[in-house]
């Protein structure tokens, strides 16, 4: 019951607020349902539902899946695993957690802007001019000490990903962009960019490779150290540290500060934040620079822990952006909910890449499979009315409905319009 | 003198919106001089021009037309710019690149399957769903369109399957966004994974690796017999896709239909006042399936156009974020069918001219492919200003 009685808080404040109404916000308030079994329960149900595609088309779905779920790496975690099938299996998880690394930090990239009512679709663009920067400063400078280097590399990221973020945010305050628009832009500008200097003949390109548009490798002072598995066969770098820390800053940011509280009260209603003093504006640019930082941040990682270069291709095909909305919102904006729900997210890309399904299926059917099942967690994750009938039965979804209504036909605010 | 009206002579007045309007187009003027056919070889005038496009959107600032006059003054800035840069180039550079004629049947191609699914948006607002899964929209019309060509051996019948998968996607777009009252972003995000998914499954399940067969019955170009061998409009025009003319006349049809028919004002109302709507008896639920399920369609008829209307196959990821582009230019358009319209041709240029740029230049073609984004990004920070959506998009109707 006690869900109902969130979802129907939520939802009280949600009616009171109806002002504001954009979208964001409403999941801004949507996120009163923090329970984990409704998260846990859409993710179930987007298996079953990708398991029924899989039926149809003639393929075994349990034996899919189950290949899927070793070619994750997290039968390592089960004790009677051994031997050779234990060495792959770890291998499988140092990839998972590599995957995770900067989903984790593009969700938040996302989150964050929910929290203050804003949709960040720009996480492509952020962590692409992230990229950027981290592949130029990681590659120069090969003097320099090397805990000093990365350091520099991270922040160098951090800072282009959050100006990168910053000119939304300040379009947002200053002439009423909607930051959906912009943020699309900036992810081509900077996608287009990134091709632009990495290219044969571009600014960043590495002369040495005549024929290859691919930027100059990271000098090995720059790169993370590796701290599981083997450096020369891409292990575990101690980036997944980096992303967990800045996941506990993003918790303690979010709930503990001024800052945090401020966007939060923009977030469920800018008017009232404006009316109690509050700067608005320079709230949306604030919390856009911080998420893009964010998403700087899981560029430096990508490149100094594994990438160690780019190619133009590398940028033109990253979707990493798109998944960090999925990691959000199944993640429901929470420190906690990030972390997880990067870490699923990271374990689908590893287990259905080519090379860890065995050859009984077809391995691009299967790549294929990710993106639906994603897409169904989003869509399930877009209501709650779906899990919350199966999880507590009809009727009572119902009353909760109904009750939904009179709250918003009631004398509040935004009941009348 | 009143504030906002600029006195000129006694008796008469220029409003400043004037003067700022004439500014910005003194200031592309200035770049306009220098290219084909006029091509000025002399950065000198262009200067002159930009100086008077300068001093002009100063006077619509002190004016009261703040945001106009600096746009003006921006172009005319970018202008000269633009102009240095055709100074520096030869002839045969700038006669390569402005083939003007060929620079318009480009930027039709490049426009098309962006207006179709624009216009889809234009539609799926106006009754109030915001429609982010038209990008999803646009790839199951690119496969269904394929399957269903191949299938069948007729362009007729994919151009119908592909009207049946896009129909589809956005008919579960409808039932999350109007009666599970969803997030429309979100389910609209959610839609364009499960699309990707699905036209990628089906492509690998149907074609294997090889990918969709070479002899596809494709969506053939409508020849003008009168202007063929006109010699401007022969090679701008002539050639151009069935589904080009099919588009464009879509434009004022829709506009006719939004705003003067019975039917247009019903699918407005509900975006706009759906209480009132109700009141009067309107079905807004059903006005809004509707409206959501063509929008769909019309998306799925933009991917139709790509595959089986111009490249003849399919390919993973197909649309490539163009059903995003659709949906900024059906903002930058203001939600309206002319302004679709305007902003689609303003992409499809942007896109054609980094193609010309491209065979001269390729490294300066990369460039150009991020210019339309960033006209985008100014304009819809700056020209367009506040422009206003349907009031309830967006919004889930309740009923009392």
């Amino acid at each position: 019951m006690s869900l109902l009685e969130e979802e129907l808080k939520a939802e009280g404040e949600e009616s009171a607020a109806a002002v504001v109404r954009s979208p964001a916000t409403l999941t801004a308030f949507r996120r009163g349902l923090s329970g984990i079994t409704v998260p846990i329960l859409t993710a179930v149900l987007a298996f079953i539902a990708g398991g029924l595609v899989v039926l149809a088309t003639g393929h075994n779905p349990l034996s899919t899946y189950s290949s899927i779920f070793n070619g994750t790496g997290l039968n390592w975690l089960f004790p009677w695993v051994s031997g050779a099938e234990r060495s792959t299996a770890a291998g499988n998880l140092q990839q998972t957690l590599l995957n995770a690394t900067p989903l984790i930090l593009v969700g938040i990239a996302v989150s964050f802007a929910f929290r203050a009512g804003m949709f960040n679709i720009g996480g492509q663009g952020q962590y692409t001019v992230g990229l950027i920067v981290a592949v130029w400063v990681g590659s120069s400078f090969s003097g320099m000490p090397s805990v000093l280097h990365i350091v520099f590399a991270i922040l160098a990221a951090a800072l282009a990903g959050g100006a990168w973020a910053g000119i939304a945010g300040l379009l947002k305050a200053t002439t009423g962009a909607n930051e959906v628009i912009s943020t699309i832009m900036l992810n081509w500008i900077a996608i287009w960019l990134g091709v632009y200097v990495f290219q044969l003949g571009g600014p960043l390109h590495n002369h040495a490779q005549a024929t290859v548009p691919v930027s100059n490798s990271v000098v090995s002072g720059a790169k993370l150290p590796v701290f599981w598995g083997s450096a020369s066969l891409q292990g575990l770098d101690v980036g997944i540290f980096i992303s967990l820390a800045l996941a506990v800053v993003y918790g303690l940011l979010i709930n503990r500060t001024r800052l945090g509280y401020e966007s939060r009260t923009v977030g469920f209603n800018p008017e009232a934040a404006r009316y109690s003093g509050m700067n608005v504006g320079r709230t949306w640019i604030r919390v856009m620079v911080i998420c893009g930082a964010f998403a700087g941040v899981a560029a430096a990682l990508d490149v100094l822990g594994w990438k160690f270069s780019l190619f133009t291709n590398d940028i033109q095909t990253s979707q990493i952006g798109f998944y960090g909305i999925a990691v959000a919102l199944l993640g429901r904006n929470t420190a906690s909910g990030n972390i997880a729900a990067g870490v699923l997210f990271g374990a689908l890309l590893t287990g259905t890449s080519n090379r860890n399904i065995n050859l009984s299926i077809d391995p691009t059917l299967v790549e294929y499979l990710t993106f639906m099942i994603e897409g169904i967690i989003i869509l399930l994750v877009s209501t709650d009315v779906i899990t919350l009938r199966l999880l507590k039965g009809g009727r009572q979804v119902r009353v909760a409905l109904g009750r939904r209504r009179s709250a918003e036909a009631g004398p509040s605010p935004g009941g009348a319009s | 003198m009143s504030v906002g009206t600029i006195a000129l002579a006694p008796g008469r007045g220029v409003t400043a919106r004037q003067v700022g309007i004439a500014a910005a187009v003194l200031g592309a003027l200035a770049w306009v001089i220098t290219i084909p056919p006029i091509e000025v070889r002399s950065v000198a005038p262009s200067v002159v021009l930009a100086a008077v496009a300068v001093l002009a959107g100063a006077w619509a600032v002190a004016g009261g037309e703040r945001k106009l006059g600096i746009e003006a003054i921006a172009v005319a800035v970018l202008a000269v710019a633009g102009s240095v840069a055709s100074a520096n180039s030869s002839i045969a550079t700038l006669e390569s690149v402005f083939t003007w004629s060929a620079l318009v049947a480009a930027t039709l191609r490049y426009m098309t399957p962006l207006l179709f699914a624009a216009l889809g948006g234009v539609i799926s607002e106006s009754s109030g769903v915001i429609n982010v899964g038209l990008e999803g929209m646009m790839l199951m019309g690119c496969f269904w369109g394929i399957y269903g060509a191949d299938l069948l051996h007729s362009w007729v019948w994919g151009v119908l399957a592909a009207m049946v998968a896009g129909g589809l996607l956005a008919l579960v777009h409808a039932v999350f966004s109007i009666h599970l009252r969803a997030n429309q972003i979100v389910s609209g995000m959610g839609l364009n994974f499960v699309a990707l998914g699905i036209t990628g499954y089906f492509l690998e399940y149907h074609y294997g690796p090889n990918g969709t067969p070479l002899n596809i019955s494709m969506i053939p170009n409508v020849t003008l017999p009168g202007i063929r061998h006109v010699a401007f409009f022969g090679t701008a025009f002539s050639g151009a896709n069935l589904m080009t003319w099919v588009g464009l006349a879509l434009v004022p049809a829709l506009t006719f239909f939004l705003f003067r028919t019975r039917g247009g004002l019903r699918l407005r109302s509900v975006g706009e006042k759906p209480r009132a709507a109700d009141t009067v008896g309107l079905s807004v639920m059903r006005i809004r399936y509707v409206a959501v399920v063509v929008s769909g369609m019309l998306a799925a008829l933009g991917g139709a156009y790509l595959s089986v209307g111009f490249v003849g196959s399919f390919s993973n990821n197909m649309t490539n974020g163009r059903g995003f582009i659709a949906l900024a230019a059906m903002i930058f358009g203001k939600w309206k069918p002319w302004g679709a319209l305007w902003a689609t041709l303003l992409f499809g240029l942007g896109n054609a001219l980094s193609d010309r740029v491209s065979s001269v230049n390729p490294t300066l073609g990369t460039l150009f492919e991020a210019l339309p984004y960033v006209f985008t990004l100014v304009a819809v920070a700056g020209l367009v200003g506040r422009s206003r959506a349907p009031a309830e998009d967006g919004i889930p109707y309740v009923r009392e």
